[in-house]
């Protein structure tokens, strides 16, 4: 009776909240927009530096955004490393010896990670870029990972550390850098543009598909007894 | 009423839904599916709403996707710690006992 009640206050709750989320989008949608960001952006592509409006808001005019998000990421990736009480990097019931895995991978790991290259740079001038090419690598390394390879360098340790902070810090350098050239916080120097979103997509690329896998590694979380796997018995 | 609206009152209905599932169901796992309903339909209404008024968007599409990339890190992190609680509590779900079999809703 308790429950059913309670049932029936929350159905009401969200029916209402939905019912003013919408009618508050109907609202918004037959007003004008006061600014016009399309065309705003139209007009400064060319200082951007790539072609790809998405890349060029990203990396370039939002570029705070980024550089909180990865910021974001890392904090993830630390707390869920943290987590795990071992490092259960090679889990023996995780070990596979499905032959059929194992010739899946050998086809698609490099296929993979071409796609991921590929992605990374078709992001220049079309749909594409670090998060996605991230995520295609981290898709990879979990695909590894199923099969049992060994994956020495997510083993807590200066790789991993490496790794993680790699992107975040590069960003950061970049950004304090043109700050104390006397330019604005993340304003790329001129001239420089172009190579500078693509040193940074690149390390974006290895840090974001770092959190990501060491997350999904470090998901499993073993018997506290168990002993730390590499730890000396 | 264009398609780009409708994408944005689908992306309210699917927040509605969400916020339901996360007060309703007490098992963590499926408090977090429905949070990241409740995610999707964000992002509906940020890639819906603009591209009704002026086409397609690359400020809100550029923001959404670095939203796609914080959510999954962020559920990833949120299955970590559930692991860890129920490692450390035995139970799946945040009241005191844990709850019976039966009594999950569907």
């Amino acid at each position: 009776m308790m429950r059913a009640l309670q049932t029936l206050v929350m159905a009401l709750a969200c029916l209402a909240f939905t019912g003013v989320l919408a009618t508050s989008i109907w609202t918004i949608s037959g007003n004008p927009t006061p600014v016009n960001l399309t065309q705003l952006l139209t007009e400064n592509m060319g200082r951007s530096g790539v072609e790809h409006p998405v890349t060029a808001v990203l990396l370039n005019f939002r570029s705070y955004d980024t550089l909180l998000e990865i910021g974001v990421l890392v904090i993830a990736g630390i707390a869920g490393i943290s987590m795990a009480k071992t490092a259960s990097l090679e889990d023996p019931a995780m070990r596979t010896s499905d032959s059929l895995l194992y010739a899946l991978q050998r086809w698609f790991v490099p296929l993979m990670l071409v796609l991921a290259g590929y992605l990374l740079w078709a992001g220049a001038d079309r749909p594409g870029g670090a998060f996605q090419a991230g995520a295609v690598l981290a898709a990879t390394g979990v695909l590894m990972r199923l099969g049992g390879s060994p994956m020495e360098f997510l083993r807590p340790g200066l790789m991993l550390r490496l790794g993680l902070a790699l992107g975040f810090t590069v960003f950061l350098l970049v950004a304090v850098a043109s700050a104390i050239g006397g330019d604005a916080f993340l304003a790329y120097p001129p001239g420089m543009t172009k190579a500078l979103i693509v040193v940074i997509e690149t390390v974006l690329t290895l840090s974001i598909a770092m959190v990501l896998l060491a997350l999904f590694v470090s998901a499993p979380v073993n018997d506290a007894e168990d002993p730390e796997e590499g730890a000396p018995s | 009423m264009t398609t780009p609206l409708l994408y944005a009152l689908a992306g309210a209905l699917l927040c509605g839904i969400g916020l339901f599932g996360l007060l309703w169901l007490r098992h963590l796992l499926r408090k977090l599916l429905a949070f990241n309903i409740m995610g999707s339909g964000v992002f509906l209404v940020m890639v819906g709403l603009p591209q009704h008024q002026s086409g397609p968007d690359p400020v809100p599409q550029a923001l959404v996707l670095t939203g796609i990339v914080v959510a999954i890190a962020a559920t990833a992190l949120a299955v970590v710690l559930i692991r860890r609680y129920y490692h450390l509590s035995g139970m799946s779900s945040l009241e005191d006992e844990p709850s019976p079999r039966g009594d999950d809703p569907e």
